[in-house]
């Protein structure tokens, strides 16, 4: 389900990319909506996620704008990630869409 | 002005004058500034305000209340969600407009969502803009019930009652609502009195300022007469005295007036619920039930967290018997993870001993830190919704089971006695052919399953009667079992409570009594006119 696009040149912050699907019950709705945005505030890094591998591409710091997303259960979320700790920020986002966001 | 009648059911006992707080949605009336920056300040203030409320109501909630509020905090909290208005107030429009326009746009999408999940948030986003434009406006809001008013309103969730101060007295007149709901069990705990069902709330012109509520008979009185008032506030001054008096005697130990002693014990919903109370106004502890762990740890509790409990319940008992009930999910009491969702009819489901012995690995770490506790007092284990013999047998071979694991590692830890509650009629009627170390009546239960009428459904309320005569000979059957195999026997459940059973009770032979600790004296106060 990763895609890493690890190609990091000298410049740290090219994007990093990578997407995985929603496997929890009801989606990406309020609890989390909350965890993720959470998890993502954790993180100097700009990230972004997306129903579609080239947007509209959504803040992952804003529960509203997040929630504003309504992405049902079985959708593929596709991640962006600019920042030094962009790595990081990726494979936790990630685990946690893997994980049912901790109620799958 | 004439005063407006209301009958309904009684909820939560006593008697209630306050001025009246209505929890209808109130329309914010407030006047512009005029200038958008003072406009923008008084939004963020209020958004701020709004905030802060929901925090604080987190602290007294758990499990999923805990979890919409936190939603709604994380919402509060981004800046997004007011972005819409902030750009409007700059354009000239006044924050309370601003606001509501941009939060019914935000409301509009989440109810035009093609998933219910999403559907279902509008609420959400409803309750946000709401406590925001109460802010704005300075409108009493729901967590903001004055302490000693009487709250009037078609429903009240528990978060809202929580959030009140029910110490400085005060009441809640329902239009909608059911002696059963989480709420009612609240007010009878704190000792607010409720009357639900009242109908409609409407009035001619002026909302009510002064209301009396007679929680005992399900009566609400809005704009007394000064004479209604006068003859109401003697019927409370003289309940008051009596409650004094109660009060005052509770700590002796309960006799009726030819002389039997009567056992009283508390029952107990969390450890919270012991803080400040003396033990010696009971004879020990009934029922404590264990939801609250699960509840509260928005899962399952590991078998240190439940044996922290434990210990710490037998450490207030001071050497008094206390008897804990293993988890008793299901029914009315879904739990995420364990119980089973959209069964056709949960109460006659997968629910209480049935669950845990579905559910081993679960029951297995309870037993355990069951065990453990034991040694630090005078524990006795409890099984809810026994119905046959053979439930018994398995949870006692797997007592045994955990128990001698527990030594063989070293663990310091006791077998405690294992008990059944008496709440399926089928256990009731055969009670001696379990091998229980001792029966504990669930009145509640009981009821609702030899009636076959629910204590949450107002319409078939009145059937669920734990007095009526069927009931009485199911009691007196357990009681007379428990007397035939030399074991004790007691009642936890609302007809312990219930002072005009408690003869009817006593006549069966019962010798204990559980209650909520708020109803210890008075239930006392009841055994000692008994048999005079």
């Amino acid at each position: 389900m990763h895609d890493v696009n690890a190609s990091r040149a000298a410049n740290a912050f090219v994007p990093l990319m990578a997407s995985a699907v929603l496997v929890n019950a009801v989606g990406l709705h309020a609890r989390p909506s909350v965890k993720l945005t959470q998890c993502a505030k954790g993180f100097a890094a700009k990230i972004e996620l997306a129903l579609a591998p080239d947007g509209p591409w959504t803040d992952a710091k804003s529960p509203v704008k997040v929630m504003r997303v309504k992405a049902p259960q079985g959708a593929t979320l596709h991640f962006r990630v600019t920042g030094p700790d962009g790595k990081a920020a990726l494979a936790a986002v990630l685990a946690l869409v893997h994980d049912g966001f901790g109620e799958a | 002005m004439t005063e407006i009648h209301l009958i309904g059911r009684a909820a939560s006992p006593g008697l209630a004058i306050g001025p009246v707080t209505m929890l209808a949605a109130a329309i914010a009336r407030r006047t512009a500034s005029g200038d958008p920056a003072q406009e923008a300040a008084a939004l963020r203030a209020a958004i701020e305000g709004a905030r802060a409320e929901i925090a604080e109501l987190i602290k007294m909630v758990q499990g999923e209340v805990a979890d919409i509020l936190e939603f709604q905090v994380a919402m509060l909290e981004d800046d997004a969600l007011a972005d819409a208005a902030y750009e409007a107030i700059s354009a000239g429009i006044a924050a309370d407009h601003a606001w509501r326009s941009a939060l019914d746009a935000e409301i509009s999408g989440y109810r035009s969502a093609e998933d219910e999940y999403f559907r279902a948030r509008a609420a959400d986003i409803v309750d946000i803009r709401d406590r925001v434009l109460a802010h704005l406006s300075g409108v009493d809001t729901v967590a903001r019930i004055t302490g000693g008013s009487i709250v009037a309103a078609d429903e009240i969730t528990p978060s809202a009652f929580l959030a009140a101060d029910w110490t400085r007295g005060g009441a809640i007149a329902l239009a909608g609502g059911s002696p059963s709901s989480h709420v009612a069990m609240l007010a009878r705990a704190r000792g607010a009195p409720m009357v639900v069902g009242l109908g409609p709330l409407s009035w001619n012109g002026q909302p009510p300022a002064l209301a009396l509520v007679d929680g005992d008979a399900g009566t609400v009185i809005f704009d007394p007469e000064p004479e209604t008032r006068r003859l109401f506030e003697r019927r409370m001054a003289a309940a008051n005295a009596a409650l004094v008096a109660a009060e005052a005697a509770s700590v002796a130990p309960a006799c009726t007036a030819d002389g039997r002693r009567i056992s009283v014990l508390l029952n107990v919903t969390a450890p919270e619920d012991l803080a400040g109370l003396d033990p010696a106004i009971c004879d020990g502890i009934g029922l404590v039930r264990t939801e609250f762990l699960f509840e509260a740890s928005h899962g399952l509790p590991d078998e240190d967290t439940q044996y922290a409990v434990y210990r710490r319940i037998l450490a207030w008992a001071k050497g008094r018997p206390v008897t804990i009930r293993t988890l008793d999910a299901g029914g009315d009491k879904p739990i995420r993870g364990l119980t089973i969702d959209g069964e056709s009819n949960p109460f006659l489901g997968l629910r209480g001993i049935r669950l845990s012995l579905a559910r081993p690995e679960v029951f297995r770490v309870q037993l355990r830190a069951l065990s453990r506790a034991a040694v630090h007092g005078v524990l006795k284990v409890m099984l809810p919704m026994i119905a046959v013999p053979a439930e018994l047998d398995r949870a006692c071979v797997m007592l045994d089971t955990e128990f001698a694991a527990l030594r063989a590692e070293g663990t310091a830890c006791a077998r405690p006695p294992l008990g059944i509650m008496i709440e399926v009629p089928a256990a009731a009627l055969c009670a001696e052919d379990f091998d229980a170390a001792f029966y504990s009546i669930g009145s509640n239960d009981l009821t609702q399953y030899t009636m076959a009428a629910a204590r949450d459904i107002g319409s078939v309320a009145d059937l669920n009667d734990a007095g009526h005569p069927a009931v009485m000979a199911l009691i007196a059957r357990t009681v007379e079992a428990a007397r035939e195999r030399n074991v004790e026997v007691s009642l936890c459940g609302d007809a312990a409570a219930d002072t005009r059973l408690t003869s009817a009770l006593l006549a069966t032979g019962l010798t204990s009594l559980s209650v909520a600790p708020v109803a210890v004296a008075r239930l006392k106060a009841a055994i000692a006119k008994v048999g005079s």
